[in-house]
């Protein structure tokens, strides 16, 4: 029986990334298109116009993957062709294993069984997807020297060079997280994300760290790649950096791995900082609003309602960073380093400094 | 612990004996650093199995010590291969003999 | 003991990989599988903080930067050299040789653990931090200064002269 459940949790989990990489394509496409005034991709048509409607999302969802995945493969003849097989697959694996300590429910107590809604009851969460994140700058590393061409092989460079600078803001960010809550298990951080700060606001690590949240989500997006940090593979520089050489499904593989990054990044943020799964005020037996109004609701409502607020805070994050990347301009290479290191590292530092300090008088926690 | 620690202590040993091996013939600077990571590696592997054995964790806390000297002889390391590389054009460990009397 | 002969099996060929490969990428690329065979090792004998500090510093930071050096370099497969096969020979010799001594004390009998069961969070974030920060203090303090040396160090070689 616990296998199962197990193996159920880790299902959903695979399905919650699989389906948001999906569905951030097809937002992705027509995000891109409300902001820049235009309609979008408005035209998959899966059975060939026999249906007399569009089925809009659903064609789109399904029709970019498809389409993707039957187009030819291309092999450099120059190639690594070992390698170059190999690195979509370096890049993306890591990456989907990353969601498996991600709590996207608190427990769900059904037939006498309590699940905690955790895929990987790992309690060293942080330190799995501080492991993972580092594994992934191989896929760029990898694909841009094994295609053998000079533009890969730059936007690999590049890639490498950005990737380890901005892990160490992000880590930082995560250490001055760490050090509030005292723990680095995901879902102990969002238990206690439930309390309540002076009687009516939500504890939510955004207002207990701020600098960090703002630290990492800049970091995660310039590791994740896309616009304004997608030096790696800059079109308009680099033709498609380090998968320029990349075709079909194997290419797809790489946008696939961008996605499941930006929806790392957001679920990190949705966890630390907002909350995870936690909907103010409310508890396992129903709502209890500050001031003595409660209302009672059933266990399995409350869990059905935590895992669709972490769902949504997912999903708002995902959308905040397709805002972004369609908002601002690419920087410069020489600003790239300077926002990292100028700028984010002394923050995160400062910040940590100070959280240590403020956790010391306020905790009176001593060290042993 | 179902595995006795000598099987590690071995297979720790095996380790440290290839990498002893790629520093002896190897020529290539960063395949030398490379071995010397490897060798590091078979020691650390040492220190954990003991440190299980013992029920020790001060084994763990000195891997931990490794580790720190390794990123800090990488990192000096291969400074010193990319200075040498810019001056010289060669990572050669037999034509880098400026200090070799 | 399976998981042992798996994770035997398993990195010697790596790395030996490492060691023999001509092109340095493979080399590298042998090396991080390597190490992550090595940290999944350290998870079998209860070090799961190592474990991960194993993936995130050796795998995660060094052999990237290692990775990156090398294709900066843009270095081409090495050549085996013949005017150097006698110095090859006795590096085998060598190395078989160290490999047979070390592998003999190792394999001698180490006596048994003290006790069957260790503490319960033994290997943990807590037990490790905790002894870090007491008796190991004063070696966690000059690593700082270790690495402070090394950053400046690798800043003054890196910097061009003008």
């Amino acid at each position: 029986m616990e296998v199962l459940f197990t193996f159920g949790k880790v299902v959903f989990a695979f399905l919650i990334v699989l389906q948001l990489t999906l569905i951030l394509l097809w937002v992705e496409r027509k995000g891109s298109a409300l902001i820049q005034d235009r309609v979008g991709a408005n035209r998959a048509n899966i059975f060939g116009g026999v249906l007399p409607f569009n089925l809009g999302i659903v064609n789109t969802w399904m029709a970019d993957p498809l389409k993707l995945f039957h187009k030819e493969d291309i092999v450099p003849e120059a190639a690594d062709q070992f390698l170059h097989w190999f690195a979509p697959w370096i890049a993306i694996l890591p990456l989907f294993v990353t969601f498996a300590v991600i709590p996207f429910g608190d427990v769900l107590v059904a037939g006498g069984y309590t699940i905690n809604l955790q895929a990987a009851e790992l309690d060293l969460g942080i330190l799995y997807i501080l492991a993972m994140l580092s594994l992934a700058v191989y896929g760029v590393v990898v694909g841009g020297w094994a295609s053998n061409s000079r533009y890969s092989f730059l936007g690999g460079v590049r890639g490498t060079a950005q990737m380890i600078s901005y892990e160490i803001p992000m880590g930082l960010a995560l250490v001055s997280v760490v050090l509030t809550y005292g723990t680095i298990d995901f879902q102990q951080i969002a238990r206690d994300q439930g309390e309540l700060m002076f009687g009516i606001l939500p504890a939510w690590g955004v207002f207990y760290q701020p600098i960090a949240l703002v630290v990492l989500f800049i970091a995660g997006m310039a590791e994740s790649k896309r616009v304004p940090f997608d030096l790696p593979e800059a079109e308009s520089e680099l033709v498609a950096g380090f998968y320029t050489e990349y075709s079909g499904s194997k290419q797809s593989v790489f946008m696939m791995a961008d996605f499941v990054e930006v929806a790392i990044v957001a679920a990190l943020v949705t966890t630390l900082f907002f909350g995870g799964w936690q909907v103010p005020y409310l508890y396992r037996d129903g709502f209890q609003f500050p001031g003595g109004f409660d209302i009672a609701l059933p266990s399995l409502l409350v869990t059905v309602l935590q895992v669709a607020s972490f769902l949504v805070k997912l999903f708002l994050f995902c959308w905040l960073q397709i805002l972004v990347r369609w908002s601002l301009p690419r920087l410069r290479y020489d600003q790239l380093m300077e926002l990292g290191w100028k700028r984010l590292l002394p923050l995160a530092l400062i910040n940590v400094a100070v959280t240590a300090v403020m956790v010391l008088l306020l905790d009176g926690r001593t060290i042993p | 612990m179902d595995t006795p620690v000598e099987y590690y202590l071995v297979l720790a040993a095996i380790l440290f004996g290839i990498g002893a091996l790629g520093v002896l013939i190897r020529r290539n600077v960063i395949v030398i650093l490379m071995s010397i990571e490897l060798m590091l590696n078979a020691v650390n592997v040492t220190f954990v199995a003991f440190a299980r054995q013992q029920w020790s964790v001060d084994g763990q806390v000195i891997v931990f010590f490794v580790m720190t000297v390794a990123a800090a002889e990488v990192a000096v390391g291969l400074a010193i291969v990319l200075m040498s590389f810019a001056q010289r054009k060669t990572i050669n460990a037999d034509e880098i003999n400026l200090l070799r009397w | 003991m399976t998981l042992f002969w798996i994770l035997a099996f398993l990195t010697v060929p790596a790395a030996l990989t490492v060691v023999l490969h001509r092109n340095p990428v493979y080399s590298a690329l042998a090396l991080v599988f390597t190490l992550f065979q090595v940290a999944i090792m350290f998870v079998a004998l209860e070090a799961y903080l190592i474990a991960f500090l194993q993936v995130i510093i050796y795998a995660g930071a060094i052999l990237v930067l290692i990775l990156f050096a090398i294709m900066l370099l843009s270095l081409e497969p090495e050549e085996p050299s013949p005017e150097r096969s006698t110095m090859r020979a006795w590096g085998w010799g060598v190395a078989a040789l160290l490999m047979l001594e070390l592998g003999a004390v190792a394999s001698m009998e180490h006596g048994a653990s003290p006790a069957q069961a260790g503490p319960k969070d033994f290997g943990s974030v807590t037990s490790v931090a905790t002894e870090l920060f007491s008796t190991h203090l004063l070696p966690f303090e000059l690593t700082s200064i270790l690495l402070l040396v090394a950053l400046v160090g690798a800043v003054v070689l890196a910097r061009r002269r003008s």
